[in-house]
């Protein structure tokens, strides 16, 4: 597992003056975890990123991988500690003048490794990450997706128990997305791996996270566990999870509806609340996908009393029954939401 | 009163057992004289990048005292550089003229300009080539031997073959130094005694000499830099 622990950043310009770039973060990520840390550009992740792979120094605070601290090494024990965390790059950043098969060899090379151990780890490796059969392909003959596949690779040479993935999923297309996060995922799992996910995409955070803390200005503003995050899709990071943008309604009643996660939604609850309470319900917005196997979601109806006006603790029973959670909203308006 | 020039033209049949010796004397002096270039050259350029703040040991005061001795080495005209250090041309190998003499400011002119081209060419990396050494926990030697140089080596191959071509002028001006080689043959032929035939020969050699070089080079760095095939 890695700690990071009141950990700070700053620098100081050739005038004296010290900017601040990450104020006390505290993170902690398990083994078999994944959390993202999330956050709009300039907020700190990459100077976190830095730091975690041990490429810079922090200014105060601590990283412990497996209750070592690796923040004050250097030299030799740098060398070391260094090899402890696989790094995942955003541009895969695979030397262009080696094979696939190379750059997931480099590692090992560094290290000393005899050529035969080599040989069967690299083979591994590439079995691993399903592109045996581009061993002795070069980085310009390979997609985006793959490039970044076998940035994964290398980064596991050295069975590292952390690895940091640093924009690892930008600039892929969905398809190459999916892939690479459904082989950390695996990697989560088969290696019991701590992963670290740099990321400014809540899709990636949404398909694959457990986690996830957002950064801005240098501190973690939340923190939260997707799971937890599914049963509050209300609060500030469930928003940013679950975006929803609602049209505008004149119903008589507005709901804002959220799925429960401990039972299932029923699929017709739309027509059977009509019918037992003589309801006509509009769907002004919904967010509803698979996370992490679970469904979740976020919904705003608008409802229209056709007879008499159901009592309301009476239709949220209800729709607690049907395996949603409503709440009444506050207002009218469109809720709009950005990531 | 009229000044007369008589010209002397070697015959044409004669010029190629001129030329080829010449030709010889110019390799010779050119293959030293990189053999210094590239690997004191390099080692400037490699300090010069991993001196500066993306590098892998950043020291601003060498950094910066390397880059001035550097640029000082540069801004010196070749005639002006050889004439300059002929007290210590004197000193190391006992002479001054001849291709002993003619070697020493050539090196000397060529280690900066060669090790700020690999400086450039170093530059011109993704900063993601020095990251990915570190993280895979390589030494610095490792780290510039299989990830900087590696990398750069179609740019270093260019700044190799531009070198290549400064040296072989340069080794054409050393001729006024006695040096030999095809300089000297356009010196003392082709100027003191105005042979025409010398100096057309002497001019078509050198362009037939750079078009080869600089060919060559272009080729070698398009193949290094597509290394999974290219047509070229």
């Amino acid at each position: 597992m890695i700690e990071i622990d009141q950990l700070s950043k700053h620098y100081r310009a050739p005038d004296g003056r010290i900017t601040e770039v990450l104020k006390s973060i505290s993170l902690q990520v398990p083994q078999a975890n994944i959390t993202a840390v999330v956050g709009p550009s300039g907020a700190g992740k990459s100077t976190l990123a830095k730091c975690i792979s041990l490429l810079e120094q922090p200014s105060a605070g601590s990283i412990r991988v497996n209750g070592s601290d690796l923040s004050r090494l250097d030299g030799e024990a740098l060398r070391q500690a260094r090899r402890s965390i696989g790094t995942v790059f955003q541009s895969s950043a695979l030397l262009q003048r080696k094979t696939a098969w190379e750059n997931i060899a480099l590692p090992l090379h560094y290290l000393g490794v005899v050529d035969r151990d080599i040989a069967a780890r690299v083979g591994e490796l590439l079995d691993s990450v399903g592109l045996s059969h581009k061993a002795k392909a070069y980085p310009g003959q390979l997609s985006g997706g793959q490039r970044q596949r076998i940035g994964i690779a290398r980064a596991l040479a050295l069975r590292p128990s952390v690895l940091l993935a640093d924009e690892a999923t930008s600039g892929l297309d969905p398809e190459a997305t999916v892939t690479v996060l459904d082989l950390l995922k695996k990697l989560r799992d088969d290696y019991k791996l701590a992963i670290v996910l740099i990321t400014h995409e809540m899709d990636a955070v949404r398909q694959a996270a457990d986690a996830v803390a957002e950064i801005r200005d240098g501190q973690i503003v939340q923190y939260g566990v997707v799971k937890a995050l599914l049963a509050q899709p209300d609060s500030l990071l469930g928003q940013r999870l679950f975006p929803l943008a609602a049209q505008a309604s004149d119903a008589e009643l507005l709901l804002q509806l959220s799925y429960r996660t401990d039972v299932p939604v029923a699929s017709d609850w739309i027509s059977r609340l009509s019918q037992q309470f003589g309801l006509r319900i509009d769907l002004l917005g919904a967010h509803v996908e698979q996370v992490n196997g679970l469904q979740a979601g976020r919904l705003q109806v608008g409802i229209h009393f056709q007879h008499e006006r159901v009592p309301l603790a009476r239709l949220l029973s209800q729709l607690e029954q049907l395996g949603l959670v409503a709440s009444v909203a506050g207002s009218v308006l469109p809720l709009r939401e950005a990531v | 009163m009229s000044v007369s020039v008589i010209s002397q033209d070697t015959p044409w049949p004669e010029i190629p057992a001129l030329m080829l010796p010449a030709l010889g004397e110019t390799a010779l002096m050119v293959v030293i004289v990189m053999l210094f270039v590239v690997t004191f050259g390099g080692i400037v350029g490699v300090v010069l990048f991993n001196t500066s703040a993306c590098g892998l040991f950043p020291h601003r005061g060498i950094n910066r005292v390397l880059s001035w001795i550097v640029n000082m080495g540069r801004s010196l005209p070749f005639l002006v550089l050889m004439a300059a250090i002929i007290p210590f041309t004197f000193w190391l190998t006992g002479t001054t003229i001849g291709i002993p003499a003619a070697v020493v400011p050539m090196i000397a002119a060529g280690i900066p300009f060669f090790g700020r081209l690999v400086d450039n060419a170093l530059r011109e990396l993704p900063g993601e080539v020095t990251a990915v050494g570190l993280v895979c926990g390589g030494s610095r030697w490792q780290i510039i031997r299989s990830a900087q140089l590696s990398e750069a080596l179609p740019a270093i191959v260019a700044a190799v073959t531009l070198n290549l071509i400064s040296m072989i002028e340069y080794s054409a001006i050393a001729g006024t130094i006695g040096a030999g080689g095809i300089g000297y043959l356009a010196v003392v032929y082709g100027y003191q005694r105005f042979d025409n035939h010398i100096m057309i020969a002497t001019i078509v050699v050198l362009i037939a000499l750079i078009q080869t070089v600089q060919f060559l080079g272009d080729r070698l760095v398009t193949a290094l830099r597509h290394p999974q095939g290219t047509s070229l």
